[in-house]
């Protein structure tokens, strides 16, 4: 180990985070692979090591045995300041090299607030931020995740840009990379034949030209170059990769436990919701698949926990068969199971006690809006009633904490929709007092606000954002209607979601805004500790740009919209139809009952969408 | 089964794990090699495993010393080699018995302390740092409960010598583990307070053995 970093480890908090050496990590021997991947999560080691893609990935490239795949996170501000001090570059915790000595440096993007944290490790690297200062091939700069379906923002910094899901197509664009460095070819050589892959974008071969208004007048491809790059997906989940041997990190993570995913894409289809559109088309895997990784991965990591993964669990058909199969393994070891994203409506009180054999949480659900009217014009399909009868079964069943989530700010709402958030909390409590066995234990309601961001790709992406003032007095509207004891509201402010509407809709122009929040010292922005909002609004002032241009400005139905190059499976005349039927408080059924064409089983080749 | 030992290093990344976060690494390293520890009866029951004198972050070890029962009976080797397979990097057992003494009769720690001096060589402090610890009282203030304490921390070192690598001051010292507990820190730092000028850049600290009162080695 560096003798700095020796120095350094026993005064920062939780060093840990910053050695490696965890059980189950990889490591090669660096004169023997062609390729080093610095796999870089643009936040802290707790929450990137949590993260299952991340997992998945992290196998995935170290499968080639030409590869050798490292893992990179954001310092936390003690350890990032101990580093500038010493001189220290942004290392990789497998080997401690700086991460400047790799071939690729690529960057799992999970949510817009890490954007900066993105250019902030480029520089603690030593690395040119902007792709044009760049000039060699090496070390090449990729980016992907969710945070890049609209990659606009970040798209002078970035050479290329993974669209969709990466079990197959990030060994693809490596083992590309590593004919380009063997053959010597020029940067631009490699991008343009990259741009051929399926899923590849490379935002430097597509010219954007703007109005006078500050629309975008055309996105233009280079000659030969895809004018839509379409997503990737793996379509067999049951032979996809999936490490049931994955690093067990030796400090406390966010998620300390083995997650299992169930099935990719939501059939549900709620207009406010972007990973219900861009997971799409549903695929399962089988319940023997998931069983078997479950208890191998129990077996090879120790964990106390098993946590299903999915947009939706209530939707994964063989749910029983899965739990039944989990628990006869789980229950004699004293490792519990978590499923969250259960939903109200077929909510199972079999499913309810199988788990609570074994450990109890809470329950949650995501009611999202206040009124009827209000839900089917989003598409929530979640009754009142369905909420009070599941409630109703939990309260007698022993539980005694509910957690309810809203949005507030979402198209159509009103203040009538949000007083109906109060009287729904005062409804469930005397449904505890109706039901509740033992009430000397009490109960705890907890309602959550979230201000509406509109996602690209989803069927409100045309739609304006309340003003953060606006959603303040919504909230303030919804606190004074709160009057029980049992019942505890918390709101999450409305800066951070003004400044992540902003970017999850923004152009190009945005960059220069990311950069100069980063040249401020813009870093870990998704920490409340560190956000500064002052930081921001003084950015877009001096890039001359108009944040309400881009949070709370509703777009026109024919604007060329900034991700139009990107195609994420949904047609675009899908999602447009959603918003038109959420002004009529219209509702979808979900894909099961009836399939509304949406385009993305069209990524399909051998298998039908689960939907 | 009865209450077991394990005598384990913990050396080189691993020293920057937290006493807790060991705790709980050991719990998962146990479960992997396919043990199953007893948890204790009541209402939130806890696995039984317990390690004596917790040891500060940063500082390595190759004497610590984990109590622990399983629900099984156990060749204490296949044990050891089993869960070896099973650690994270610079975390090792030694050697895996049935407890027969309690760890509280450890009274005495053997360490080894690195100084490391940045600008001189470490012979030319040598005499003088062993003068220092020749003194018959070294008061220095003392974090405690209680805010800030002087203590004397002579007393607490039964013995201490040193000798000069080409990098480094070697410090070899026998301390007090417990009533009263001394930090080995302490001792790099008495010099930081009362002797500035003799105090190392950076200094480090290993475990080498556990003793008894009467200085026998203990198991």
């Amino acid at each position: 180990m560096d003798k700095r970093l020796t120095r350094i480890l026993p005064r920062v908090q939780k060093p840990s985070r910053y050695t490696g050496g965890e059980y189950n990590q990889i490591l090669k021997n660096k004169n023997e692979v062609d390729l080093r991947v610095a796999f870089c999560f643009p936040d802290t080691y707790e929450i990137g090591m949590s993260n299952l893609g991340m997992s998945i990935l992290y196998q995935t490239m170290n499968s080639l045995d030409s590869v050798w795949c490292e893992r990179v996170f954001a310092p936390w501000g003690d350890m990032y300041e101990e580093m500038k001090k010493a001189g220290i570059p942004l290392y990789a915790l497998e080997s401690g090299d700086p991460v400047s000595e790799f071939d690729t440096v690529m960057f799992s993007i999970g949510y817009e607030m890490a954007y900066t944290t993105v250019l902030d490790m480029l520089d603690m690297a030593g690395i040119p931020l902007r792709s044009e200062n760049r000039p060699d091939l090496l070390p090449l700069v990729c980016a992907g995740g969710s945070a890049c379906v609209n990659a606009e923002p970040m798209a002078p910094f970035i050479d290329l840009f993974f669209l969709g899901e990466g079990e197959e197509l990030d060994n693809e664009v490596l083992l590309l990379l590593r004919k380009a460095k063997m053959e010597g070819w020029s940067k631009k050589e490699f991008l343009r034949q990259a741009a051929m892959i399926q899923g590849v974008y490379v935002p430097s071969l597509y010219d954007v030209s703007y109005n006078g208004n500050g629309t975008i007048r055309a996105i233009t491809p280079e000659t030969g170059v895809p004018a839509k790059v379409k997503k990737r997906i793996v379509e067999d989940l049951d032979a996809a990769p999936y490490p049931t041997d994955p690093i067990v990190p030796s400090t406390e993570v966010v998620h300390d436990r083995v997650s299992l995913e169930l099935f990719r894409g939501c059939v549900r289809g709620c207009r406010f919701c972007q990973a219900g559109y861009i997971y799409r088309p549903i695929r399962s895997k089988k319940p023997q698949t998931l069983i078997r990784q479950g208890i191998e991965a129990v077996q090879n990591t120790g964990h106390e926990e098993i946590s299903l993964l999915s947009l939706s669990t209530s939707d994964y058909r063989p749910l029983s068969e899965l739990c039944d199969g989990l628990l006869d393994y789980c229950e004699s070891r004293s490792v519990g199971l978590a499923l969250p994203s259960l939903r109200a409506d077929n909510f199972s009180v079999e499913i309810m006690e199988k788990i609570q054999k074994v450990r109890k949480s809470g329950l949650t659900f995501a009611v999202e809006g206040g009124s009827q009217r209000l839900r089917d014009a989003i598409n929530k399909n979640v009754t009142e009633e369905d909420v009070l009868n599941t409630c109703a079964l939990a309260f007698s069943g022993g539980w005694n904490s509910v957690k309810l989530y809203y949005m507030l700010g979402l198209p159509t709402e009103t203040d009538e929709d949000i007083v109906g958030i109060a009287e729904m909390s005062e409804k469930i409590l005397h449904c505890w007092r109706m039901n509740a066995k033992n009430k000397s234990r009490g109960v705890r309601i907890t309602v959550s606000t979230s201000c509406f961001i509109p996602k690209p790709h989803s069927p409100f992406q045309w739609e304006a954002q309340v003003s953060a003032e606006e959603y303040l007095r919504r909230v303030n509207l919804l606190r004074s209607s709160i009057k029980a004891r049992n019942v505890v509201y918390n709101w999450h402010d409305a800066e951070t979601s003004v400044i992540e509407a902003a970017l999850s809709r923004g152009d190009r122009r945005l960059a220069d805004v990311l950069e100069e929040v980063f040249r401020n010292g813009g870093r870990l922005e998704a920490w409340t500790d560190y956000f500064r909002y002052e930081r921001w609004m003084d950015a877009f002032a001096r890039c001359g740009l108009d944040i309400s241009f881009y949070a709370s400005r509703e777009r026109n139905v024919t604007e060329i919209l900034p991700w139009d190059m990107i195609d994420m499976g949904v047609r675009k005349s899908l999602l447009l139809r959603e918003k038109e039927k959420a002004y009529r408080s219209e509702l979808t059924p979900d894909c099961r009952k009836a399939c509304s064409a949406c385009g993305a089983a069209s990524l399909l080749k051998g298998i039908q969408c689960d939907g | 089964m009865d209450k077991l030992r394990m005598r384990f290093s913990k050396t080189g990344r691993a020293v920057y794990i937290s006493h807790l976060d060991l705790m709980h690494t050991m719990q998962r390293a146990i479960a992997r090699a396919g043990y199953s520890l007893k948890y204790s009866e009541g209402y939130n029951p806890h696995p039984q495993i317990s390690i004596a004198l917790p040891l500060s972050v940063g500082m390595s070890s190759i004497c610590e010393i984990m109590d622990f029962r399983l629900n099984e009976e156990i060749d204490t080797r296949i044990f050891r080699d089993k869960v070896n397979g099973c650690f994270p990097e610079g975390i090792l057992a030694t050697e895996v018995y049935p407890a027969e003494r309690k760890s509280s009769l450890i009274k005495w720690l053997e360490i080894e302390g690195t100084f490391e001096y940045d600008e001189r060589r470490p012979e030319e402090v040598l005499d003088s740092v062993a003068a220092f610890f020749d003194q018959e009282r070294i008061v220095v203030d003392k974090k405690s409960k209680r805010g800030m304490t002087e203590t004397d921390i002579r007393p607490m070192i039964r013995s201490i010598a040193f000798s000069s690598r080409e990098d480094a001051l070697m410090v070899h010292a026998l301390i007090s583990a417990a009533d009263p507990t001394l930090n080995p820190e302490l001792l790099s730092g008495a010099l930081r307070q009362l002797k500035p000028e003799l105090a190392p850049d950076f200094a480090s600290y290993c475990r080498i053995e556990t003793l008894l009162s009467d200085g026998e080695i203990f198991r």
